[in-house]
């Protein structure tokens, strides 16, 4: 009999149920979204099927360590490099101005936070 | 895509943009994240950007599919069901074909085939989608953390009165239950028996108390919780 591939579960044993729940974070909404935009027929970049292909070909360690749209992300990210839409260095080169960016926008909150606490 | 959010994107951005710089239109900017800016963050919003400089889709394509996701709530499958429970020539209407009936309520729901799943008296559906995460997102919003969770995916298909048990529903030894697990081509929805209690309720009432996991099949509809 084939062995199993990791994200094939149904059946197996495992604990309880967390019943948990959680807002999702703007980031996680933005993959969402951008997957459907992908996804959609009218540009075709990319399907539903080859998302979870993505997400299946992440192995078993890191598709049990990620988060959920962690897995997501991870999963475009690849089958965009795969398919030759975005090159590995300009990712790299637009992942490092994004994260500047990001960290400036998020100091610039915490310090106006910091001003009108002090007030 | 959560469910339960209130989030309503009307905050301004007046950080004090220079467009004169000769740059590109401005990339999209979504909200700045709270906690602690992680490495999936950035590669989000890296291949966003990169997505509306390549053309591939606009920055207010982006912004508009991020609205409509987050008017997909439960609320909209409630409304299909509170209509079955008054209206039995909608019900079956509703059982035959969801999607058409949806329409009828002016319900958008894609073009993924979503199928009803009616509980009988003797007969309780649940739904799972035991490889990934397939869920009836157009009908019932983001599908919960638990939906996907290795835990409901491993185990309900093999011992579900268990598992609804960890939910606090209870189903009788007698009553058959039925666990659909759904595909990236179809999707289901569980429509409830109408509860003993609820006679002569509006329309909205009865929506009311059809909540996300009812449709799910991990909880059953209660009166009381209107």
């Amino acid at each position: 009999m084939a062995k199993r591939r990791h994200h094939d579960m149904g059946g197996l044993d495992a604990g309880p149920v967390e019943i948990s729940d959680h807002d999702h974070a703007p980031w996680e909404k933005q993959v969402n979204a951008m997957l459907r935009l992908l996804a959609d027929p009218k540009r075709g970049v990319m399907t539903v099927d080859e998302l979870r292909r993505g997400i299946e070909d992440l192995g078993p360690g890191v598709y049990d360590e990620l988060s959920y749209y962690e897995r997501w992300i991870s999963s475009i990210g690849n089958i965009l490099l795969e398919k030759g839409v975005i090159e590995v260095d300009e990712l790299g080169r637009k992942m490092t101005e994004v994260e500047a960016r990001m960290r400036a926008a998020q100091d610039e909150t915490s310090k106006a936070a910091a001003g009108k606490a002090g007030a | 895509m959560s469910e339960h959010d209130d989030h309503t994107h009307d905050h301004k951005h007046d950080h004090g943009h220079d467009h004169d710089n000769g740059h590109a239109p401005h990339p999209f900017q979504p909200d700045i994240e709270d906690g602690p800016i992680t490495e999936y963050m950035v590669l989000t919003r890296a291949i966003g950007e990169l997505m509306v400089e390549k053309g591939v889709f606009a920055a207010e394509d982006l912004r508009e599919k991020l609205e409509y996701m987050q008017s997909r709530k439960p609320a909209l499958g409630a409304r299909l069901i509170a209509r079955a429970w008054t209206d039995p020539a909608f019900a079956a209407r509703l059982e035959r074909d969801a999607m058409a009936a949806a329409q009828e309520l002016d319900i958008d729901v894609g073009v993924v085939e979503i199928r009803a799943l009616p509980d009988r008296p003797g007969l309780h559906n649940v739904i799972v989608c035991t490889l990934c995460s397939c869920y009836p997102v157009m009908l019932l919003g983001n599908s919960p953390d638990w939906y996907k969770s290795r835990e409901y995916r491993s185990r309900v298909v093999r011992e579900p009165r268990a598992v609804l048990a960890e939910f606090g529903t209870e189903i009788p030894a007698e009553t058959e239950l039925r666990i659909h697990d759904s595909t990236a081509e179809l999707r289901y929805f569980v429509i409830p028996e109408r509860p003993a209690g609820t006679e002569g309720w509006s329309e909205e009432r009865l929506a009311d108390i059809v909540t996300r996991d009812c449709m799910i099949g991990t909880a059953l509809p209660k009166p009381g919780a209107a």
